[in-house]
């Protein structure tokens, strides 16, 4: 009888004989921001380097995806000496070969005992930098789909979604909606057919967790998804990808063909009566496809439009069926809470807010990239210590969370722990996890504008408040920042602020006022000086000289 | 055999079946919530936000002609946010266009005209947009006159559900939303348009009207549409 634990073993087994061939390892970073950089001339720079100098049995040279620290790219990670270089060019490789297993190169090496590596906890971007993203014996050999097979031989469904309830994992997205209720109204649902969605239509400004998942850890996504179909009963599955990541979508059709080879995907998984199929669906660039409605017309082949809730997706999904929708990071937590237990995962965080976020640090700040912190880290740790603090010597003004639904925190809640309820407190909130750090030179009135900006041209144009209510906002921050505006149009913001937030169809309306009501609570003199001194305090604006009162 | 529940809309106790929606039961009460993008006969869509409700234990408001009545429901239609947000609703139809009601077919026969005066908007504090809309006379019976569309989707819901020709739909997204006909051709070269005139006596506004009318001239007739959706739910 064909065992599919004695293949898994196998091919464990092959890998780590394959790899014990070779005395030096070499990872070049093959992820989104590094390839811009050129990394994929470094990789063969490299290859040929070791070619070139018969080492080519000594040290193996491999893509192997992301650190993290993209400021750095193309970044290449040694192994087993755990040397990182950074801002590595072709022209480096004679100097990276000829160093193995004596002294690192000095002017390519980055530090790893620093905080940005030393404070981040690692569960959906565990063994980052070593995983080569398009070889699914690398995933297997690193304890992959172990999780899967423990779920499919060891437990029923309601045990799957039991320990998922009892982790606490509440949805990457950006509601924190608890991922084991939903698991649990999908499996109560009744359907001839159930679906499972991957939601990848990341899209806020800024942002690229979940890209850096699908390209860098394709095969820890799939073996979430297929464990979430398993326990909610599903047989057919999407993975909605935005079609700006045309590597993701490489990758992902390559894991999904390797996974069905390794009869992970598709009928009778694993030599058990568990069927499913599991589809990459392209999306068409409109941002509000992230909203599961919108997103499952978009599916469907409509306009991607929302619809009003109740019925939920659960209830009544992708053409009619019970569907069950979550985040890519979401389903990324699953493999490592089968594995490691409930009771591991719900250790790590808040009380309310378990396990980890990534997070992408952009904005002015030494360290950007992508960084993986438990729940209630707070964000001074986050900006100075991991990020390491502001550059040039300038001071910290905001920090801009959760997209453009999202608020900008001030310097007085430094000390906020970053958790689903902190951040909502502060009228911000965590979104899918962008988080965009602003200094002193950052007009916040300009902020607002931008975001506002963002969010009109990405109104579907379905409800009235959102489609001209934005329009509308939009045009009196244009004015504001021109010097045009007057204290009466200031009130009429907030009027609009109000309406759009409470009477908008889907979260794109009601959180697009957040941006402006965030900066108005924390930064309203700056309003005031715009419009009444004619004057932009960070000196970003620029006035007509006569000026209009 | 649907469940028979009871509830409270403005105190007032009333009663209704599990399967129909708050805007439903209010209308069998005659209780009045304003609609603009719902019609009956056709599917709700949520779209206009006029219906929204407060509904007590609901952080957030309830859009009437989409959310189903349940037992001990207490639902409020009149308060004074829902009127202020009503008012800034409407004012916001009347910014995005080109309304002008002294030249338009259906002046004192309009919903979007009538629906200002119910909800008490006198005066627009919005700033106008004055868009740069376009006007499709193509067709040899019908003219669409985008000035006047307030996207209800009506006429893009009716071709679809009813007539069945799917002509309607819509393009460009956000403040630039229009409804097109077909691929966004012209309407009189419009393949799949019957010339069926449902589209035109759906719609809310003058933005649908027959060749031949002046102004005042257009009135609709929407008898049709609950005798059709009575007929074919009886088969």
């Amino acid at each position: 009888m064909y065992l599919p634990e004695d293949e898994l073993q196998r091919i464990d087994e092959e890998e780590r004989l394959l790899k014990g061939q070779y005395k030096h390892h070499i990872h070049v970073c093959l992820g989104a921001n590094c390839l811009n950089a050129h990394s994929a001339q470094v990789l063969s720079a490299l290859e040929t380097e070791a070619k070139a100098r018969g080492l080519e049995k000594v040290c193996s040279v491999t893509g192997g995806g992301c650190r993290g620290l993209c400021v750095a790219g193309p970044t290449v990670t040694l192994e087993p000496d755990n040397v990182l270089y950074g801002k590595v060019q072709p022209n480096d490789a004679g100097d990276i070969i000829a160093s193995l297993g004596g002294e690192p190169v000095e002017r390519l090496n980055r530090p790893t005992d620093n905080p940005f590596f030393m404070r981040q906890q690692r569960i959906v971007r565990e063994m980052e930098g070593r995983l080569n993203p398009e070889r699914i014996e690398d995933y297997i050999a690193a304890g992959g789909y172990k999780s899967l097979l423990k779920a499919l031989n060891e437990m029923t469904p309601a045990e799957v979604i039991n320990e998922i309830t009892r982790s606490g994992l509440r949805g990457r997205g950006g509601a924190g909606y608890p991922t084991g209720l939903k698991w649990k109204t999908v499996a109560k649902a009744r359907g001839e057919h159930k679906y499972v969605i991957c939601n990848g239509d990341e899209g806020d400004p800024g942002a690229f967790m979940d890209r850096s998942v699908m390209d860098d850890f394709p095969h820890r996504l799939l073996e979430g998804i297929i464990i979430g179909a398993y326990a909610v009963g599903a047989d057919r599955g999407y993975l909605y990808v935005r079609a700006e990541y045309p590597l993701s979508v490489k990758r992902l059709q390559l894991a999904i063909r390797q996974a069905q080879k390794q009869n992970l995907l598709g009928n009778n998984i694993a030599g058990t009566a568990f069927n499913f199929d599991l589809q990459v669906r392209v999306g068409a660039g409109a941002y509000v496809c992230g909203e599961e409605t919108a997103l499952i017309a978009s599916i469907e082949g409509k306009r991607g439009q929302p619809r009003p809730r109740p019925p939920y997706p659960a209830e009544s999904g992708l053409w009619g069926y019970p569907t069950l929708i979550n985040n890519v990071e979401t389903f990324a937590n699953i493999g490592a809470i089968i594995r490691n237990g409930s009771a591991w995962y719900a250790s790590i965080g808040t009380e309310k807010s378990k396990g980890t976020k990534v997070f992408a640090l952009t904005g002015t700040v030494s360290h950007s990239g992508l960084i993986e912190v438990p729940m209630g880290t707070t964000l001074r740790e986050i900006i100075f210590d991991i990020g390491g603090g502001i550059p040039d010597g300038r001071k910290f003004k905001a920090a801009q969370t959760g997209g453009p639904g999202g608020g900008c925190i001030p310097e007085q809640y430094l000390d906020l722990s970053v958790d689903f309820e902190s951040l909502a407190s502060v009228g911000s909130m965590m979104g899918s996890g962008g988080l965009v750090i602003m200094d002193d030179r950052t007009c916040m009135v300009n902020v607002a504008k931008y975001f506002l900006e963002f969010c009109k041209s990405e109104s579907c144009g379905k409800c009235i408040p959102c489609r001209v209510g934005t329009a509308h906002m939009f045009d009196i921050l244009d004015k504001i920042t021109k010097g045009e505006a007057t204290l009466d149009d200031l009130t009429l913001l907030e009027e609009l602020c109000d309406t759009v937030k409470h009477t908008s169809l889907c979260g794109l309306g009601q959180s697009a006022p957040n941006p402006v009501l965030s900066t108005l609570r924390f930064f309203r003199d700056e309003y005031i000086a715009h419009i009444v001194d004619h004057v932009c305090p960070a000196g970003v604006c620029e006035f007509e000289k006569e000026a209009v009162r | 055999m649907s469940v028979v529940v009871t509830l409270k809309i403005n105190d007032i106790d009333v009663s209704g079946q599990e399967d129909e929606t708050i805007l439903d039961v209010a209308r069998e009460h005659d209780i009045y919530i304003p609609t603009m993008c719902h019609l009956d006969g056709l599917s709700s869509v949520g779209a206009c936000r006029l219906c929204l409700v407060e509904v007590k234990g609901m952080n957030r408001l309830v859009t009437a002609c989409t959310v189903k009545v349940a037992e001990g429901m207490e639902v409020y239609t009149e308060t004074e946010r829902l009127k202020k947000y009503r008012r800034m609703l409407v004012e916001m139809l009347f910014s995005e266009g080109n309304h002008i009601c002294s030249v338009c077919v259906v002046n004192g026969r309009c919903e979007l005209q009538s629906m200002a005066g119910r909800v008490g908007v006198q005066h627009i504090t919005l700033p106008y947009y004055n868009p740069l809309r376009t006007l499709d006379t193509t067709h040899e019976r019908f003219v669409i006159d985008r000035n006047r569309c307030i996207l209800c989707t009506r006429c893009v819901r009716v071709c679809d559900e009813i007539e069945g020709a799917h002509t309607w739909d819509l393009g460009g997204r956000g403040i630039e939303s229009h409804v097109v006909t077909d691929l966004n051709t012209f309407w009189g070269d419009s393949p799949t348009c019957t010339g069926c005139s449902k589209c035109v006596h759906v719609c809310p506004t003058g933005a649908l009207f027959e060749k031949g009318r002046s102004v005042t001239e257009m009135t609709k007739h929407r008898e049709f549409l609950p005798y059709l959706t009575m007929m074919r739910e009886k088969k």
